[in-house]
């Protein structure tokens, strides 16, 4: 048992003390700003009232502007001709009396906004006025400086620093932390979290058996070094990527992007720095003596969907890249700057286009990654088909209208296309983006419309965030630009990203909106140490991971219990740990391993298992689904084909993402169809007889051993003692059913319904 | 097919306690407040004049001024620049011509029904139900663009992550059928921009989110049980597997494991009730045609269809999803086939209803999350269109408690802004709750330390639209 009873912990009245706490859970603020409350701090309490009742008309955005003022700069807040605020004195601010007006012909917001300020907000706006009017930039667009570690007395407990921080958070709270999880189950916690599989028997023994001070450190590091460790971070990369295998839209055609795939899984294995990690997906090609991987590499910007080839498609592409990497590298929607300048953050529209401009001057173009003379071959039979094909459409014209289908002469012609079409072969190739061989030139689109070019724009970045050299604004300087040490907002955003996997919620909770309307951070210290010792630490992703994990904020357990749910239900303050219900991959990765069908290869062409008939038939243009052969069936779910327009059902039933925008953080739904199809889709019914055959095999005798041996395939743990009377009762009830001359019969059915009921608990799905 | 043989009242529903865990023998419960099942039914505030709520949600923005809400002045001043008693207080998402001109309706107007009700030619088949309806011109929003205006018409805030309309109705009144999901989401066409957002639970309890089916011939995949499982180890094993989640909860405590109780407990009723109620071969090819329904084929029909089927086997709340209405341009070629798609189908669901005997109880809504512009939006490569008006745009309702045959509401001579008091999406959200029994601002949920509702801190009844 983990104590701590310091004098930072002073008795306080229960009533009183939950009082505290809920105030300061709902203000989603910090101890340490408890003890400043007495001031009014304009990022966190004035800021974001301005923006969501006040910027909407006096914004960044121009064309809504009223009254020529706007509140979102210093300048036009103060520097008007007539001050509407009056520092250091509400009485004489036209500000404070508009807000606090009992007139609706005064009141700002004016009643036909459907916005209204309670008094408290009024209350806020007023002392912040009256304490000086400090004025100060949203704390996201800031470079991070490094916080002091707090030091706790008398800790017993904090492992690391990110302890000490999660500490002095609750210090005043008299809310302990949660006891550290059961061996078992942090062993099934970090290695689904590290690797994405459950940890298998002989895995669990070692650990158990163990007694070493540094057991915990040593698995730790076993699963970084892991292969299977790439395929599970590679998997939460693409989601933000929009990865698939298809182009989406309606022709939804295939493409052969997989390589791009590979390249992510090989270089979070090889801990490829973050930095580095980046600019090569974004620039790789124009790096000095770029490689074939490092082009590879911009496989990121095209994954994802793409309409064809016209021009307002290839624009359409553009738009999509850019906001891409507003979501995942700077977690702000650029999106709305498009059509409009941004309402609530300082992007003007014409700022949006100079970021544009980046990615207008690049193209996608296919890297052939086979011989030449394959790839010669694979083209001159193209090209054969395509005479072909044109010579049967002459040959149709000249036939009776709606005769063609039934004409021998247009038969014959049509069974030869189709046997040469089965003879191109499928090469591998990537795509990847070039410099257009002209260089081409951006305007602005009057409201978001490419029919509509506006005025001339060159590249550069937001004034908001740090300059970008005037001869580095190229692509390549651009990507340096996001990982460079003033960026306030990469190394926050992607340490946020990366804590909010190990706990299911970020420290931001908006992960892809630090803007002014996005959430405050729970632990804004915590967030600035973590984004700066990635950064100090040269973006090693696994050192990140290795902190995370070795906290003892980690190794809590999740269980919940009623005081702490009574004071902090959403565990902001992070008091225990969380059950996190598995992303669909590793939902089926669990039984595919627990059953043993597995196979874990890694890399290669996308994989088609099991699917149910039908699910190709909702397409405008077809497309097949034929089984994959042998093991490939059994593929990790990383592996498995994804068509935008016909995702496989089971992705879609467990909130996989839907790869048409980048994906930063996954929904997680609990659905009657989720239970029906872990109870019957044959994957299942498969993985079930074969997890039954397993523990038949393994285990020769005893129904409490074999128990015991599938609870440690299917959940890392032994049954407690009250678990084990209800699965007996299912093991009599099927062998009843038979005669005791065929008891072989009547055991693998027994315990295929066993295994059933295992692959179905909620424990099964779920990382505690 | 007489509703009560389907819906089990509600005395014999908790008798039963199918929902609450007593009803499995020796199964443990689930301790303390934790013990009534999610989705048990509950009484209404005060007496529901509706049961179930189909909700047609009309994605992108239906035009009103060429469907519903006739502007001849409009139209005589068509070409004719906006002027600026108009132009100051209007919003538009993407015009940004300094002084955009006005846009005539291209379609005609006639009067239909005892109640005189105008409807344009582009609906048909509407216009043969207008005595059935309740139309509104004068709805409010507050978003302009369409993800946060989306998540506002759905969950009464543009904040995402809180719970959908069908999520508080479920949350209030629980289930009423034992044997299907409280909340139906059918989809056709373009599917909404926030994609679940709209549908989720937020911070209500899993149980009570939308359950969408699939749009194709299996609109639930995995319904039977493997070949080898016999009905009696089928529900041995759902039993089991809720018995050893009630073991562990009493360890975890986590909600979620009561909620995958609850959908395990239907995913086992569905099984056996499912391929009934969803299947369109117990219709008659008449009824298919009434629709316009090719069973082979998603569609809005098709769902229109499915919606029937699942109001009259209690599903309490069924959220069908059509578009794009989203006219920047093309408006004439977008609504012929946006109306081409949904027209026929709306009217036959609410005559089939009512022919049945379930409009009385069924409230049925139309309308998307804001409406179009009276000026044109041009476009140098494509037709006219309209863009996105929040001051003023139409729905209707119809159906349980719905005072039929009238409209409400009244708009300016050019159809931009109302001249009778606005009615806004809370007061439309907070209309509904009141029709199913439910006090829109007695119904709110502990959250973070505050109590939430559906209407956020407005909402007025509309009582001139109640019978």
């Amino acid at each position: 048992m983990l104590r701590i009873i310091t004098p930072e912990f002073p008795p306080v009245r229960a009533s009183f003390t939950k009082l505290a706490v809920l105030a300061i859970v709902c203000h989603c603020s910090t101890a340490a700003d408890a003890q400043s409350r007495a001031r009014v701090d304009f990022s966190r309490d004035v800021l974001p009232i301005l923006s969501a009742n006040c910027f909407p008309c006096h914004g960044p955005d121009d064309q809504a502007r009223q009254a020529k003022l706007r509140l979102d700069t210093r300048a036009g807040a103060f520097h008007t001709e007539r001050p509407v605020i009056q520092s250091g004195n509400s009485k004489q601010s036209e500000f404070v009396r508009r807000v606090s007006s009992q007139d609706p012909e005064v009141r700002m917001p004016p009643a036909n906004s459907n916005r209204q300020l309670s008094p408290h907000q009024i209350e806020l706006l007023r002392r912040w006025v009256d304490e000086g009017a400090v004025w100060s930039g949203h704390w996201a667009f800031e470079t991070p400086r490094r916080p002091e570690v707090p030091q706790i007395r008398e800790d017993a407990w904090s492992r690391n620093a990110i302890d000490r921080f999660v500490l002095a958070q609750r210090k005043h709270l008299l809310l302990r932390p949660a006891p550290e999880a059961a061996k078992e189950s942090l062993l099934r916690r970090v290695t689904l979290d590290l690797i994405g599989l459950p940890p298998t028997p002989d895995e669990v023994a070692a650990f158990l058996s163990d007694d070493r001070a540094d057991a915990y450190e040593r698995v730790v590091e076993r699963l970084l070094a892991s292969p299977h460790y790439g395929e599970r971070w590679g998997r939460h990369w693409l989601d933000a990527a929009r990865y698939a295998d298809s182009t989406g839209f309606e022709t939804d055609a295939p493409r052969s992007i997989w390589k791009y795939r590979d390249w992510v899984i090989e270089a979070l294995n090889d801990d490829l720095p973050f930095d580095e990690f980046t600019i090569k997906q974004l620039a790789g090609d124009l790096l000095p003596g770029a490689s074939t991987a490092d082009r590879i590499a911009t496989g990121f910007l095209l994954s994802g969907p793409q309409d064809g080839g016209s021009e307002p498609a290839r624009l359409d592409a553009v738009v999509e890249r850019m906001n891409t990497i507003g979501s995942v590298f700077l977690g702000v929607t650029l999106g709305c700057a498009q059509c409009h300048s941004h309402k609530f953050d300082p992007l003007s529209q014409h700022e949006y286009y100079k970021l544009f401009a980046f990615f207008n001057a690049a193209d996608e173009s296919v890297l052939e990654l086979a011989p030449p003379e394959q790839v010669a071959r694979r083209d001159a039979l193209r090209a054969q088909l395509a005479a072909l094909i044109a010579e049967r459409e002459m040959f149709a014209a000249k036939l009776a209208a709606g005769t063609a289908a039934s004409d021998p002469g247009y038969q014959e012609r049509s069974r030869t296309i189709d046997s040469l079409k089965h003879q191109i072969p499928q090469l591998e190739s990537a795509p990847v983006l070039v410099t257009p061989t002209v260089p081409r030139t951006t305007t602005t689109f009057v409201r978001g419309e490419f029919s509509k070019p506006g005025e001339l724009v060159t590249p550069d970045v937001p004034v908001v965030l740090p300059p970008l050299a005037a001869d580095e604004r190229t692509r390549l300087g651009l990507a340096r630009w996001l990982v460079s040490p003033q960026q306030p907002l990469t190394p926050r955003v992607t340490v946020n990203r990366i804590w909010q996997q190990f706990f299911g919620r970020g420290l931001v909770e908006t992960e892809n909106d630090f803007g002014v309307q996005g959430a405050r951070p729970t632990h804004p210290e915590l967030l600035d140490w973590l984004a700066t010792e990635f950064v100090a630490s040269g973006w090693r992703m696994k050192s990140l991971h290795r902190l995370i994990v070795g906290s003892a904020t980690y190794r809590q357990s999740s269980h919940r219990t009623a005081d702490a749910d009574a004071i902090d239900p959403e565990n902001r303050l992070l008091t225990r740990q969380s059950r996190l219900r598995l992303e669909a991959e590793a939902i089926r990765d669990s039984a595919l391993v627990a059953s043993g069908l597995r196979s874990l290869k890694i890399g290669g062409p996308s994989v088609f298992p099991f699917q149910h008939e039908g699910v190709m038939l909702n397409r405008a243009t077809p497309a097949e689904w034929v089984a994959s052969p042998g093991a490939d069936r059994h593929r990790r779910g990383i592996y498995t084909h994804y068509w935008r327009l016909t995702p496989h059902p089971f992705l879609q039933t467990f909130d996989a993402p839907d790869s048409l925008t980048a994906c930063t953080r996954r929904r997680t739904s609990n659905t009657p169809l989720q239970a029906l199809t872990l109870l019957n889709d044959p994957t299942f019914a498969e993985c079930a007889e074969a997890l039954a055959q397993r523990v038949l095999r393994e285990v020769p005798d005893g129904d409490h051993e074999r128990l015991d041996r599938a609870f440690r395939l299917c959940l890392g743990r032994l049954p407690a003692a009250e678990e084990r009377p209800p699965l007996v009762a299912v093991l009599s009830a099927v062998r009843a059913r038979f005669a005791t001359s065929n008891i072989e019969a009547g055991d693998r059915a027994a315990w295929t319904q066993v295994c059933r009921v295992l692959l179905n608990v909620d424990e099964f799905v779920t990382r505690e | 097919m007489p509703t009560n043989a389907i819906i089990h009242d509600r005395r014999h529903f908790l008798g039963q306690s199918l929902f609450g865990l007593a009803g499995l023998a020796g199964a443990p419960l689930l301790g303390g407040e934790l013990d009534t099942s999610p989705l048990a039914p509950r009484a209404p505030h005060f007496p529901a004049k509706a049961k179930r709520v189909i909700f047609l949600f009309m994605l992108g923005g239906p035009s009103q001024l060429d469907l519903f809400d006739d502007k001849p002045r409009l139209r005589e001043l068509d070409g004719q620049p906006i002027g600026d008693e108009h132009l100051a207080r209007m919003k538009f998402a993407q015009i940004m011509e300094q002084r955009p001109s006005l846009l005539g309706s291209h379609v005609k107007f006639r009067r239909y029904g005892d109640s005189g009700a105008e409807v344009s030619e582009l609906l048909p088949h509407t216009a043969t139900v207008v005595d059935d309806l309740a139309i509104v011109k004068t709805v409010q929003a507050e978003e302009i663009p369409h993800h946060p205006a989306e998540v506002f018409w759905h969950t009464g805030t543009r904040q995402f992550g809180r719970p959908s309309l069908g999520a508080w109705v479920n949350y209030g009144l629980g289930c009423e059928s034992r044997d299907l999901p409280g909340y139906v989401v059918l989809q056709s066409g373009m599917r909404p921009r926030t994609k679940g957002s709209i549908y989720a639970a937020g911070f209500l309890s899993s149980a009570y989110q939308g359950v969408p089916l699939r749009d194709g011939a299996d609109p639930i995949l995995n319904l039977a049980p493997p070949a080898s499982v016999s009905e009696s180890d089928q529900s041995q094993v759902i039993d089991t597997v809720r018995e050893l989640n009630s073991i562990r909860h009493r360890l975890t405590r986590d909600p979620e494991t009561t909620a995958r109780n609850t959908a395990y407990d239907l995913a086992g009723r569905l099984s056996k009730t499912a391929p009934e109620a969803i299947g369109l071969q117990h219709e008659t090819a008449t009824t298919l045609a009434r629709y316009g329904v090719d069973p082979a084929q998603p569609s809005f029909a098709r769902n229109c269809l499915l919606a029937r089927r699942l109001v009259e086997r209690g599903v309490r709340f069924v959220h069908l999803c059509h578009g794009d209405w989203d006219h920047h341009s093309n408006l004439r070629q977008g609504l012929t086939t946006m109306c081409g798609q949904t027209d026929r189908a709306c009217a036959a669901l609410l005559a089939d209803l009512k022919e049945r005997g379930l409009l009385d109880e069924t409230l049925v809504v139309w309308g998307g999350e804001f409406g179009r512009t009276a000026v044109g939006q041009k476009s140098a490569t494509a037709g006219i269109g309209r863009d996105h008006q929040i001051a003023a745009f139409t729905m209707w309702l119809a159906g349980g408690g719905i005072r039929a045959g009238q409209t409400l509401g009244e708009t300016d001579e050019l159809g931009c802004f109302p001249v009778t008091p606005p009615i806004h999406v809370h007061d439309i959200q907070a209309t509904l709750l009141h029709l199913l029994g439910l006090d829109h601002k007695r119904l709110t949920y502990r959250f973070q330390g505050r109590d939430f509702r559906l209407t956020d801190v407005g909402g007025n009844v509309i009582h001139e639209i109640l019978a």
